[in-house]
């Protein structure tokens, strides 16, 4: 079972992705719900929002702790989520990512874009359509994070572990390789699911 | 090479507000107070719905640099209404790179037979409907979001109620309709028959949908969102309450957990007064906004 962060943003387009692949999943809007899961998506949104619904329901701890076992996916606000520093932001990220992110940095709605991008996974090289919306940059990487795909020189799309962050919102376009890639592995290696205590 | 501007980049940003609250504020003050209480983005307006309708006189877009000081002091989409069929209002927006246009008819009209032709613009619209016919040929006109009207500054649910009630029956009513029946219904509601084909087979409308005008309190915010709205905007619910911050917060937390009354409870525990509001006697036909528009 794969689950959904559901406190705000385009949950809803992410649960279409993972039934597309006909993986199994539900909504999270409570922390107690992270024991029935093997993998997470942080969605795209308004990442000051995440931030105070994150923090007011106890969600912080949690999700760190669950990403120690378990894959997560963040896509834009996800990826800032994800981050470990977010300057000159109230957003207060999860540090899940050791990468520095610059929100809204490609700018405001007017300049958001779609553009094919490049994206080497599982050492194949692929191109996909993808759209960026008030998208955040990528401005540090720390060694151990591995670049998956660049757009104009920038970092878009890295992992580390076993966790994947995207500038850019698959999830708009059907696109269903990067939930594939770190979902279905998962599911695969761990076909008996662990239960927790609830 | 990169494209910019298209529908679906626009409808995209939508998509990034849903399940939040979208908050009328009047200056930087009240924005960030919108911001800290975790909006998803502020609407900048130079007088909120309850107080145009208690000063009137004509109300227009805001002044630029009322919206530029907003927009310095938040990193949220920052939303800005224009009178409905002002287009040169529309454009000074999209050059200051507002996030959002609201083609609002709390705004005094500037058209009364034409909206503005929404797919020229790069940046996105939100307008407002009372029915599924007007959704549609806002969309049709190529607004990237609806939003119900409601009775904007009014504090009073009822309207938003009726008119979401609206638009889900004239959707149901679409779905069980075979192909023969839909130019017809197409006539009826006075919306682009392409549309109509595409509600009848989806059961929904092809851009996000969200609720406006009149909800007040955190079970305002779940009324709406359990009838079927996929966000809200408050517009007066907030500045014109006794607690501004305080109610601010339990609205965002309220359209979250909407379906979980216990937390309900919670949430709306503490709060002070909401904000007076209008039986809709009160409110001469005339004076109706949402009566602007088509």
């Amino acid at each position: 079972m794969i689950g959904v962060l559901a406190l705000q943003g385009d949950y809803e387009k992410h649960i279409h992705i993972l039934d597309l692949l006909k993986i199994q999943n539900m909504e999270i809007r409570y922390s107690r719900e992270l024991d029935m899961i093997q993998g997470l998506v942080i969605p795209g949104g308004e990442s000051t929002t995440m931030t105070d619904l994150m923090g007011r329901n106890g969600f912080y701890e949690p999700i760190r702790n669950f990403a120690k076992n378990y894959p997560i996916l963040g896509t834009c606000a996800g990826l800032i989520m994800m981050a470990s520093s977010v300057p000159g932001s109230r957003v207060k990220p999860l540090g899940i990512l050791d990468i520095e992110v610059d929100r809204n940095a490609y700018g405001r709605q007017v300049h958001s874009f779609t553009d094919q991008l490049p994206v080497q996974l599982n050492g194949r090289a692929t191109q996909i359509p993808s759209t960026f919306i008030r998208a955040p940059k990528i401005t540090r990487i720390a060694a151990g994070v591995e670049v998956i795909s660049k757009y104009q020189g920038n970092p878009v799309a890295v992992k580390q572990d076993h966790h994947l962050g995207l500038s850019f919102h698959p999830e708009l376009d059907n696109v269903t390789l990067f939930h594939e890639f770190i979902f279905k592995k998962q599911l695969m290696d761990k076909s008996t699911p662990q239960h927790h205590a609830a | 090479m990169a494209e910019k501007g298209s529908f679906e980049i626009k409808v995209g940003l939508a998509e990034m507000l849903k399940g939040g609250v979208i908050m009328d504020v009047m200056n930087a003050d009240q924005a960030k107070i919108a911001e800290d209480a975790g909006a998803v983005a502020v609407m900048a307006l130079e007088r909120i719905p309850a107080l145009i309708r208690e000063e009137g006189g004509i109300a227009r877009a805001s002044n630029p640099e009322m919206i530029r000081a907003i927009q310095s002091v938040v990193s949220l989409p920052v939303m800005a209404k224009v009178r409905i069929g002002h287009f040169a209002e529309a454009q000074i927006l999209e050059a200051m790179e507002v996030d959002f246009v609201d083609e609002s008819e709390v705004l005094t009209p500037a058209d009364e037979h034409n909206h503005i032709w929404k797919h020229d613009y790069k940046v996105p619209f939100v307008c407002g409907c009372r029915n599924l016919g007007e959704a549609l040929r806002r969309i049709g006109e190529g607004a990237a979001l609806i939003r119900t009207k409601g009775e904007a500054g009014s504090g009073n649910i009822v309207e938003a109620v009726r008119h979401m009630r609206q638009v889900q029956s004239d959707m149901k009513k679409l779905t069980v309709m075979g192909q023969d029946e839909l130019m017809a219904a197409a006539k009826e509601m006075g919306a682009p028959f392409a549309l109509v084909q595409q509600v009848a087979k989806l059961g929904k409308l092809p851009v996000p949908n969200f609720a406006a005008g009149g909800i007040a309190t955190p079970a305002d915010a779940s009324l709406m969102m359990q009838l079927g709205a996929e966000t809200v905007f408050v517009g007066s619910g907030i500045f014109m309450s006794d607690d501004p911050a305080p109610r601010a917060k339990a609205i965002v937390d309220a359209v979250t957990y909407y379906k979980d009354s216990a937390k309900l409870v919670e949430i709306s525990s503490g709060l002070q007064s909401a904000m007076k509001g209008l039986d809709m006697s009160e409110i001469p036909e005339g004076e109706r906004l949402q009566e602007r528009g088509w």
